[in-house]
């Protein structure tokens, strides 16, 4: 696909296929000889990971499925039952469940990566919004998966989602009765969230060819964010991003395997144990923590609507960054003011899961009673919620294109591997004698 | 820079897996060493047989235990395993435990509804025909099914042995409804039943009268039968049926662990090998 091929055919059932169905060449191209910058750091290994991660997904949940029965009656007996009764269905719940938080994590260090290296700008547009599309879906499918346990959260969790649907004017709550399936989340919700639970995946697998597809048309980005520009810049990918990312892999399942194994509730709901009651509403319903950013900016508008359109407009505005973003530069390395504003918008990120989890009107400040203003008092979560979606908006349509126009970068390489050549007088003394420690 | 960024998300998510997601307000649970905490952690096989006996004499009177069979009481890692019968059900000892029980069954050849003896493929009978029921002899309340409760329930272990240990004479000030016992363990609001001085008292009102008392149920193997006994003991076997299987998992993942480990070394040194050459 990316053009220029090396592969040689060898035997001559590899020439006879090669001229038929190039199936070989593509995988060697794809995963052998793909020339690959040669300064890419561990940041740039979580692509590895989330494919390891799919796949495990898949493969576990295919096993699960077989012995999942999805029944408002059954569904939470036989979740437990796949955990008492089926050989290893311990080990192949547990890894799906904390699998998902897993997958979600590396995705979540995967867009910071992105996100600081620049790795959404030109020629990058299109890889970068199919990465978003399968980040949507991705979030769809485990809003799924978290239903079909059919614990108390599953199914409050499910009925405060779905209702959102309703908030569209007009025909929000035909909509909403046609996702139930009836009046109300019930067995029909259950069975067709299962159907598409299962579906979904097979989905993001196929946005990830297509993800992988424009990565080789256009080639990786690297942490200095300068074009590839000779051969010396690159190593091809096997033996040398094989080897990395296989290290990383290894590492990252020492992290996923200690939850899986050790502690395998602890990023879970307790409340989710107990079987769904349509009558019993749990005192706090949140979701899993890796939603719980989208959720605290939905609590944060009074108006329902507005809530909505602003939660899905923050996954929504990231699809359109690389034309938000008006800077040249690609990597935050050569942008020290950009690099400022983009940390806390990391550190606002997780102020928003944090206020995601507790509830709105509670103290951020516990004792110190602020200012009312508008609705409620200053020193509370809504409100802490309220400036960190401000923010959150503000760094992608407005920081980000004004510093683009303002900020003065620092030099920018020549190239991956003369970092400083062009720039002698701004090169700090040793900076050529390990140039990978830096940054 | 980015290393500043690390530590500083690492902080944030420390906030994030911070403080329990707490409702209403109540007394932080005791915490116990338990003899099955942690990654070596495992089930002393006589505390989950005393606890099995509480469960039995005191908790299954309005308890279910709707994901138990008898047959589990004799699996790997049971209370009542032994490793001469690798098939529960052959267990003579659970065949005398489920005995002891009587469960519903249908007569094949009238079709009439019947009691029998359990065996060990039978499930732990309801102690209610329905919810109904249930509610009707418990003041409105129904008494949770117990099979995961451990795991349903925020502080684990630790929460469900404060409750049964936790009971106290309601505080001068506080009105206990009928049928009503004031647990400062149990999540709830005081305030509109507080006419004491000071702040309203933390916890909560449970429809469970105490349950345990010294002396309530006698131990097979001569342990002194004290309320707090009963609780460290009824919990380790509620603890142990939330996930029959947590010992097998411990034990697998640890090899899993140091495999993970070893392999992730060699990783590392095939790395260096062969990036040797690559000035990057």
């Amino acid at each position: 696909m990316s053009g220029n091929s090396t592969y040689e055919p060898k035997t001559g059932i590899e020439r006879w296929l090669d001229s038929r169905l190039p199936i070989v060449r593509f995988m060697n191209d794809t995963l052998v000889t793909f020339p690959t910058p040669k300064n890419l750091n561990y940041w740039f290994t979580f692509g590895g990971i989330l494919a390891l991660m799919l796949g495990l997904q898949i493969v576990t949940g295919i096993v699960l499925a077989m012995h999942y029965v999805p029944s408002a009656d059954l569904a939470f007996a036989s979740v437990e039952r796949i955990m008492r009764d089926v050989n290893y269905g311990w080990l192949i719940r547990y890894m799906h469940a904390n699998g998902a938080s897993m997958f979600f994590l590396a995705v979540y260090l995967h867009m910071f990566r992105g996100l600081y290296y620049g790795s959404y700008k030109a020629p990058r547009e299109v890889l970068w919004i199919l990465g978003c599309a399968i980040y949507l879906v991705m979030i769809i499918t485990a809003f799924m998966g978290y239903v079909l346990p059919w614990g108390q959260m599953s199914f409050h969790g499910a009925v405060v989602i779905t209702n959102l649907i309703g908030a569209i004017p007009v025909i929000g709550p035909a909509i909403t009765t046609w996702l139930w399936g009836g009046f109300a989340v019930d067995n029909a919700t259950l069975n067709r969230f299962f159907s598409l639970h299962y579906l979904m995946p097979f989905v993001i697998a196929g946005l990830v060819v297509l993800h992988v597809w424009a990565l080789h048309v256009t080639g990786n980005n690297n942490p200095k964010g300068v074009d590839v520009k000779s051969k010396e810049d690159t190593v091809p990918f096997h033996p040398y991003y094989t080897v990395k990312d296989g290290f990383a892999i290894s590492i990252f399942l020492l992290l996923y395997m200690s939850f899986v194994f050790f502690n395998p509730n602890a990023l879970g709901d307790a409340v989710n144990y107990v079987p769904a009651n349509p009558l019993v509403t749990p005192a706090h319903i949140v979701p899993e923590w890796y939603l719980l950013p989208f959720y605290a900016i939905l609590r944060a508008v009074p108006d329902k609507l507005m809530g909505v359109i602003l939660m899905f407009g923050a996954i929504a505005v990231i699809f359109v960054l690389p034309w938000l973003d008006t800077s040249k530069v690609r990597s935050m390395r050569y942008r020290p003011t950009a690099r400022l504003y983009f940390f806390i918008f990391v550190f606002v990120a997780l102020v928003l899961g944090y206020c995601g989890g507790q509830l709105p009107d509670d103290q951020v400040i516990p004792g110190v009673s602020g200012l009312m203003l508008i609705d409620s008092d200053i020193n509370s979560f809504v409100w802490l919620s309220r400036f960190a979606t401000l923010y959150y908006f503000s760094y992608f349509m407005i920081i980000l294109p004004v510093l683009g126009l303002t900020e003065t970068p620092r030099p920018v390489p020549e190239s991956i591997t003369d970092p400083v050549l062009s720039h002698p007088a701004t090169a700090p003394a040793g900076a050529m004698a390990s140039p990978e420690k830096r940054g | 820079m980015l290393r500043k960024s690390i530590a500083l998300a690492a902080l944030g998510l420390a906030f994030i897996a911070g403080p329990a997601l707490a409702a209403g307000s109540a007394k932080e649970p005791r915490s116990v060493a338990w003899s099955f905490a942690g990654p070596f952690g495992k089930f002393e096989a006589a505390q989950v047989q005393r606890g099995y006996k509480v469960y039995r004499e005191v908790c299954s009177a309005c308890h279910s235990m709707n994901l138990m069979f008898f047959r589990n009481l004799g699996q790997q890692h049971g209370p009542f395993y032994d490793p001469e019968y690798k098939n529960p059900n052959d267990n003579p000892y659970v065949k005398a435990l489920a005995k002891d029980i009587q469960v519903k069954d249908i007569d094949q050849e009238t079709g009439d509804s019947v009691d029998r003896a359990a065996t060990p493929a039978d499930k732990f009978p309801s102690p209610w025909p329905n919810e109904a029921a249930a509610r009707a002899s418990n003041g409105g309340a129904l008494p949770p099914d117990l099979s995961v409760i451990t795991k349903a329930r925020d502080g684990g272990p630790d929460y469900v042995y404060s409750l049964l240990t936790g009971y106290v004479n309601p505080p001068v000030g506080l009105a206990v409804g009928p049928g009503q016992h004031y647990n400062p363990y149990m999540a709830g609001d005081m305030h509109a039943y507080w006419t004491g001085k000071g702040p309203a008292p933390v916890g909560g009102f449970i429809a469970m009268a105490a349950p345990l008392a010294d002396g309530k149920v006698t131990f097979d193997d001569g342990t002194k039968s004290t309320a707090d006994q009963q609780a460290r003991d009824v919990v380790a076997f509620l603890a142990w049926a939330s996930e029959p299987k947590q010992t097998e998992r411990k034990q697998f993942g640890f090899g899993a662990m140091i495999y993970l480990f070893m392999f992730s070394i060699l990783l590392w040194f095939s790395y260096k090998r062969i990036w040797r050459n690559v000035g990057h």
